[in-house]
């Protein structure tokens, strides 16, 4: 038979790690700043190094905040966090799978026409957008 | 132990309760099926730039406020864990129905947004990009929902001071829909 554990096995940390209520609240502070921070990057600057970074860098950071700090994943059984980065590392490699075949319009012996049409339809916008 | 406790909220050979395994293991699931989906609407996007003259349409400050009402309901189940952890079955109680609140704010405004996006024109159908939009914003809306309700459940529990671990594992699960819009909030709202 399986053995028993306590359903609260990881709460004994919270106490010492100082997870209270003012914790917490702090995290969620430096949550809303960072928040703020990604609405006003894109906002003040155009450039694509900026909304990467302002955007999607801080999207990264706030994540790992949450995970972290309110899903307490360090506290867990290391093999969550392996679990965890094994779902994340499918989904990176079904992006790179996939990505060149997508994002391609034509390849050694295959062209994708209609593709091809759509971006030929819109290349005054697609400069446009480059140009900015 | 009652006879009325389920065996799987004790037993376990993994070294932690099989409850907070299994929501784990949902997270796990859904991380491919988000994950796929918002990596198939990047390829895209990158692909086609013009893309943007689509999304330029989209509620940037409607797209805000849910993110400031998401965070902020994932601080209310977070205390209400803290709470319930303490056996102090009425404030956790009253957090989770805030976040259930939090939860319903987040579907008004999301129904304002959608019913004036419709009435302009851009439907599902319209492009591309409106597909993914609906799509993608629809299926974490419908996590909303189930997350909402199963909070509902949990809080009648709570308040009996009956299974009080589960506050943890609908936590478990509202952050992870909270980061979800994490990046679904720059990918549809902020790439302009």
């Amino acid at each position: 038979m399986a053995g028993h554990v306590d359903s609260h096995d990881h709460d004994a940390h919270t106490d010492s790690d100082g997870h209270g209520p003012a914790f917490y609240i702090k995290i969620w502070a430096i949550l809303l700043v960072l928040f703020l921070i990604s609405v006003a990057g894109p906002e003040i600057s155009h450039h694509k190094a900026v909304i990467l970074v302002t955007a999607f860098g801080i999207a990264i950071v706030k994540a790992y905040m949450v995970a972290v700090n309110f899903m307490h994943i360090k506290h867990e059984k290391k093999y969550i966090a392996y679990i965890m980065f094994a779902m994340l590392g499918a989904v990176f490699l079904f992006y790179i799978a996939v990505s060149t075949d997508v994002q391609m319009t034509s390849g050694s012996n295959w062209e994708n026409a209609s593709a091809k049409a759509v971006i030929e339809q819109h290349k005054d916008f697609q400069e446009h957008i480059e140009h900015e | 132990m009652g006879t009325t406790t389920p065996i799987a909220t004790t037993r376990s050979v993994t070294g932690m309760p099989t409850g907070r395994l299994a929501v784990w293991w949902v997270i796990g699931s859904e991380i491919v099926i988000f994950g796929g989906l918002l990596m198939c609407y990047l390829m895209f996007r990158l692909k086609y730039p013009y893309w943007a003259m689509y999304s330029v349409h989209t509620n940037t400050f409607a797209g805000a406020l849910n993110t400031f009402v998401l965070l902020t309901s994932s601080l209310f189940i977070v205390l209400a864990h803290y709470y319930a952890e303490r056996k102090e079955e009425l404030k956790a109680f009253g957090l989770i129905w805030a976040t259930i609140f939090g939860g319903l704010t987040f579907l008004v405004i999301k129904g304002i947004e959608w019913t004036t996006e419709i009435t302009n024109g851009f439907t599902i159908t319209s492009s591309m990009f409106w597909s993914f939009y609906y799509t993608a914003a629809g299926l974490h809306a419908l996590h909303v929902i189930a997350g909402m309700c199963l909070m509902a459940w949990i809080s009648m529990d709570v308040l009996q001071k009956k299974n009080m671990h589960r506050v943890e594992l609908i936590g478990i699960y509202w952050h992870f829909v909270d980061i979800v819009w994490i990046f679904l909030f720059p990918l549809l709202y902020i790439a302009k």
